[in-house]
């Protein structure tokens, strides 16, 4: 089962679709997997003949790591286990000789496990046999826990109060339950509900709830504010949009995304995970676009290589991505490769946004609502439609002056719209 | 094609953005932004699907002029009576 974002604890298999036998080229299709917040197509990031299904679609949620079919590599390619990040769940005994018998030969290995691991080796040793069955029971990451047993294993207790915080959370005013009914109490942290729209709203929830709280709890964010004049860039996209069909034009987020995915390029600090204790930067710039479901709750899935992309496609791709997310259909390395996250809160009036960091991201953008307010240009005050940017960064990575940097560059590259 | 088809074809090209819209509750002259928390990419998506449900291309300058119900069949009341004149 592999871990498709951040804030995933555990999947269920919906359908396959490869069967025994058939050859799997890196990138295709293998299977569909429910996750909290849609459902996702899993993409094999391996080649080899699929060898055997070891978890048949179901209703059953099983926590990631857990092995879902055997991919046996050919011989001559690259092996593929040494690549894989280490499942974060003990393997069950039958898939451990599975992958022993073959390995003479040919590897085989347990597919796939996605994203980088998000805690250090040993973790396992760090959690206690019954705190791991009773997290996967409640749905919560046992990694993500505090331990207050010996050397900070966590046990049994601190899942039961790790539920219990669950609840409260559930229970208190801060999330915008547009809609949700929560259910009495308890009912919060109790396994996988029927799959009804309030259900799912709530398991989204909770996985929402399992993902921020890691992150205040664990990176010490900073956050920085710019006021950025889009009076260019607008008039630009204006003119640029006056002549055009109506499939062709584009939307004022898409400068957003392409001017700060080009910043990440000056400051690549920014951009990158935070893995073993250290940051571990990306090469590739995969923006985590927040988009609002219908009904409430968010996904970020990426926009992959946003830097790199001319305004139509980045348009293009936006569109299909909102389209999927709100569809709830996404693909694995959407949902896996966001790099860092970008998150416009336009349009519904807010000044700015000062956002929490997707783990183990390193950085997230905010942008606010553009609004005509009084600017001084040349001497002279004049209304000019203003952008508030922002950026939180993880302060074990960067410091204010790196980030400082990127905002700065943000602003210089949305005066220059043409050049984006 | 008359105005009472018109928004008809208006409500159900809305719905395809909206999937939880109620037709019942949808005010004519209020703002569709204001009622149903669209933002500008649903926004960009209706106008798209106008275009291929009446094979009206709105320009971006008359964008602002389909902010309500009401707004959208006369706009596109207007447009396909010119394009039958053309």
């Amino acid at each position: 089962m592999p871990r498709l974002g951040a804030d995933m604890t555990s999947g269920k298999v919906v359908a396959w679709l490869k069967r025994p036998g058939e050859r799997i080229q890196r990138g295709d299709i293998i299977a569909i997997v429910e996750t909290d917040k849609a459902n996702v197509d899993v993409e094999s990031f391996i080649e080899g003949v699929l060898e055997k299904i070891l978890v048949q679609p179901g209703d059953e949620w099983l926590l990631v790591g857990t092995p879902l079919a055997l991919i046996r590599a050919e011989a001559g390619t690259e092996p593929a286990g040494p690549a894989l990040a280490p499942p974060p769940a003990p393997l069950p005994q039958t898939a451990v000789r599975a992958v022993a018998v073959p390995a003479a030969l040919a590897p085989t290995v347990a597919a796939p496990a996605a994203l980088p691991p998000t805690a250090a080796a040993g973790e396992r040793a760090r959690v206690s046999p019954a705190a791991r069955k009773r997290a996967l029971e409640l749905r919560l990451d046992p990694a993500a826990l505090a331990g207050t047993g010996p050397q900070g294993r966590v046990t049994l207790a601190d899942v039961e109060r790790a539920a219990q915080g669950v609840e409260r959370t559930a229970q208190g005013a801060e999330w915008p339950a547009r809609g949700v009914e929560w259910p009495a109490q308890g009912a919060a942290a109790q396994a996988a509900p029927a799959d009804t729209s309030a259900a799912r709203q709530l398991r989204m929830r909770v996985a929402i709830a399992g993902a921020m709280a890691r992150s205040k709890r664990e990176i010490p964010h900073y956050y920085l504010a710019c006021t950025i004049d889009l009076g260019r860039a607008l008039a630009w996209l204006t003119e640029r949009n006056a002549g055009r069909a109506v499939t062709e034009r584009l939307i004022y987020a898409v400068l957003l995304i392409k001017a700060a995915a080009l910043a990440l390029r000056e400051v690549p600090e920014l951009n990158g995970f935070w893995i073993d204790n250290r940051a571990q930067q990306s090469e590739a710039i995969h923006a985590g676009i927040a988009i609002s479901l219908r009904g409430g709750g968010l996904v970020a899935p990426a926009l992959r290589h946003a830097d790199q992309q001319p305004l139509d496609d980045l348009m293009r791709g936006f569109q299909d991505l909102v389209k999927r997310a709100r569809a709830g259909s996404l693909k694995s390395s959407e949902v896996t490769d966001p790099t860092v996250t970008i998150t416009s809160l336009g349009e519904r009036g807010v000044d700015s946004v000062f956002g929490i960091i997707t783990p183990p991201q390193l950085a997230l953008v905010g942008f606010g609502t553009p609004l005509e307010r009084p600017w001084v240009v040349a001497g002279q005050v004049v209304p000019r439609p203003l952008l508030m940017a922002t950026l939180s960064g993880d302060h074990r990575a960067t410091d204010g002056h790196r980030g400082a940097l990127f905002l700065a560059a943000v602003d210089r590259l949305l005066q220059q719209p043409e050049g984006l | 094609m008359t105005e009472d088809e018109i928004r008809v074809r208006v409500i159900q090209t809305l719905s395809g953005i909206v999937p939880e819209l109620d037709p019942g509750v949808l005010k004519p002259a209020v703002s569709l932004r204001d009622q149903l928390d669209i933002d500008s990419m649903d926004f960009l998506n209706f106008l798209i699907a106008l275009h291929q449900e009446f094979g009206v291309d709105v320009p971006e300058a008359d964008a602002g002029k389909l902010a309500t119900v009401d707004a959208c069949v006369a706009y596109l009341a207007q447009a396909l009576r010119k394009r039958t004149q053309a």
